[in-house]
């Protein structure tokens, strides 16, 4: 037998020597990986640039796409027609979820009275999720005018819309889905056995589990409905990317493009980075540590 | 369990550096002190049995000794050569040691034998045909021969255990490390993975058990460790912890234990 220490407090622990040469190498460690990591980036940098500078037609390159007095022309038109690719983002966005979700959810009811339900619902994503959006688009924004029927509304934005949202829940109706499936079906029979029904069990057990799983491929499908946001141009809606092409259609300089391009992109990045965030820290309080 | 035990009747001589070796280990979660300061060792072809309440530190001290979890100080020394230095390679490390955990861990999109035959084929790049052959003569000798080619979700938990123990031990590793491994099971299915244990302890497996069957550590434990506030507060031969325990706090929980009669 061998009593090592006082069980009792206080603790009047002091770090080893050990401990302190160990942290002193991990420090150093992590300084040398920092280094060698900037070292790396930037002599990959150096590379890429004397690559696309020295390359043949670079100078015309620049002067098409990188033109710094096209950037500053449209700049102010192509930020005001991105407040309506912001706003059908969001308005989409919001509708794709509450619409996917429902779709998801009525996939997976059981039961031979939904039986009808079941199959429209499976229907409807295997037709729009297989049909080009630029077709669903076309189809709605011009066709659905031509039919002149009373109380339709003839927007192109509002139709442009609408069929992003078709589209869209098709997509996410899967992922739900998807998500869906993966809970532990024990899970259900824990929450069965409680008394819940069957819609509670839904609402209260399946449903968050299954909804923190598909958050990542969710963004995905959200990134990508931003961007596609874009695609309402072909109606005629002046947006982002329509502001762009005006400019470039009046100038042969593609500079506006890029302007919107890149702009598109930095609207994404926030999203994908607060995702990553939330998905983490969700990780963490529900799951115990490690280093592997 | 091994085809080729390590010879347990030789005697390792005095200068035989432990198998594993703890030196005032210390293990903070957060604000929370786990293990203030474990020392212990564990010589070759021995069966050290950790004991203690939950909460107690045993898990967490088979997580440090396989380096799932980083100790905040002291050292693990793993024949007398130290794990815990960042410098260790621990890939190399974990492939000495096999772990058994309590809810027993098998990959459930493989099948039994790819279980069993993963590590010895992927890391110890073992022929397949090999593996395998060693790994049917294994699952024979538990009467699991029939249940290579089963997915694990369709066996019951003593079949589940006693294959994640063949798994650890398949790829001969020098140490092997027992969470809790009946923690999970029906009473009646306790003894079937129990006496697998035994018969790695025929074979002079080396071995650390964290356990709540006194009965079965009275029975295999050359050493019994009475974890309590962080520390090893007792330590000695199983008859000595189990028959007459020094330590105040030692009496009560072998009472409590007793009590809800578990030995």
């Amino acid at each position: 037998m061998t009593v090592r220490d006082d069980p009792a407090p206080p603790d009047l622990y002091q770090p080893s020597a050990r401990r302190i040469e160990r942290e002193r190498f991990r420090r150093a460690r992590t300084r040398r990986a920092g280094l060698l990591a900037t070292g790396s980036t930037l002599a990959t940098a150096a590379v890429l640039v004397a690559l696309v500078v020295s390359s043949p037609g670079w100078s015309r390159t620049r002067e098409t796409f990188f033109n710094w007095h096209y950037a500053r022309k449209s700049l102010p038109d192509v930020l005001h027609g991105l407040w309506l690719n912001v706003q059908l983002m969001v308005v989409c966005g919001a509708i794709v979820l509450v619409a996917g979700l429902l779709v998801a959810v009525v996939r997976t009811l059981r039961g031979p009275v939904f039986f009808p339900l079941r199959a429209l619902a499976t229907a409807y994503v295997d037709f729009f999720r297989g049909l080009p959006l630029i077709i669903c688009l076309l189809a709605v924004v011009f066709g659905v005018p031509a039919l002149r029927l009373n109380g339709v509304p003839n927007d192109p934005v509002v139709l442009g819309g609408f069929a992003l949202c078709l589209t869209y829940t098709a997509y996410v109706a899967e992922v739900f889905r998807a998500g869906i499936e993966t809970v532990h079906p024990s899970q259900r029979a824990a929450a069965r056995s409680l008394g819940l029904t069957s819609a509670q069990t839904m609402r209260y057990v399946v449903l968050p589990q299954a909804v923190r799983r598909v958050v990542p491929p969710l963004l995905n499908d959200l990134v990508s409905l931003q961007k596609d946001t874009g695609l309402v141009s072909i109606g005629g809606a002046v947006d982002a990317v329509a502001a762009a092409q005006i400019v470039a259609s009046r100038s042969f300089n593609y500079t506006p493009y890029v302007i919107a391009g890149v702009i598109f992109v930095a609207l994404t990045i926030p999203m994908t980075r607060l995702t990553d965030w939330v998905t983490a820290r969700m990780n963490r309080r529900q799951s115990q540590g490690g280093t592997v | 369990m091994t085809a080729d035990p390590p010879a347990k009747d030789a005697v390792p001589a005095p200068a035989d550096p432990p198998v594993l070796c703890l030196e005032s280990v210390r293990k903070t979660y957060g604000g929370s002190l786990v293990l203030r300061n474990i020392t212990l060792d564990v010589p070759a072809h021995t069966v050290t049995a950790l004991i203690g309440a939950s909460g107690s530190g045993k898990s967490t001290l088979l997580r440090c000794v396989n380096l799932l979890e980083e100790v905040d100080d002291g050292a693990i020394l793993l024949d007398g050569a130290e794990i815990t230095d960042p410098r260790a390679d621990q890939d190399a490390v974990r492939r000495r040691i096999g772990v058994v955990f309590q809810s027993y861990n098998l990959f459930p999109h493989m099948t039994v034998l790819d279980n069993i035959t993963l590590s010895p084929r992927r890391v110890h790049k073992v022929p397949r045909a090999e593996a395998e052959e060693r790994a049917r003569e294994l699952l024979g000798r538990l009467g699991l021969a029939d249940r290579a080619g089963e997915y694990p979700d369709r066996l019951s938990g003593g079949q589940q255990q006693r294959v994640a123990i063949l798994r650890a031990v398949a790829t001969r590793p020098r140490l092997l490390l027992l969470d809790e491994v009946t923690a999970a099971l029906d009473p009646e299915l306790v003894g079937e993975v129990l006496a697998v244990v035994r018969d790695l302890k025929e074979q002079g497996m080396t071995m650390v058990i964290a356990t709540h069957e006194m009965a079965f550590a009275r029975e295999v434990a050359d050493q019994v460790c009475f974890l309590d506030g962080g520390v090893v507060l007792e330590r000695g031969t199983a008859a000595e912890v189990f028959g007459a325990p020094r330590e105040s706090r030692t009496q009560d929980f072998l009472r409590r234990i007793t009590a809800a009669g578990r030995l």
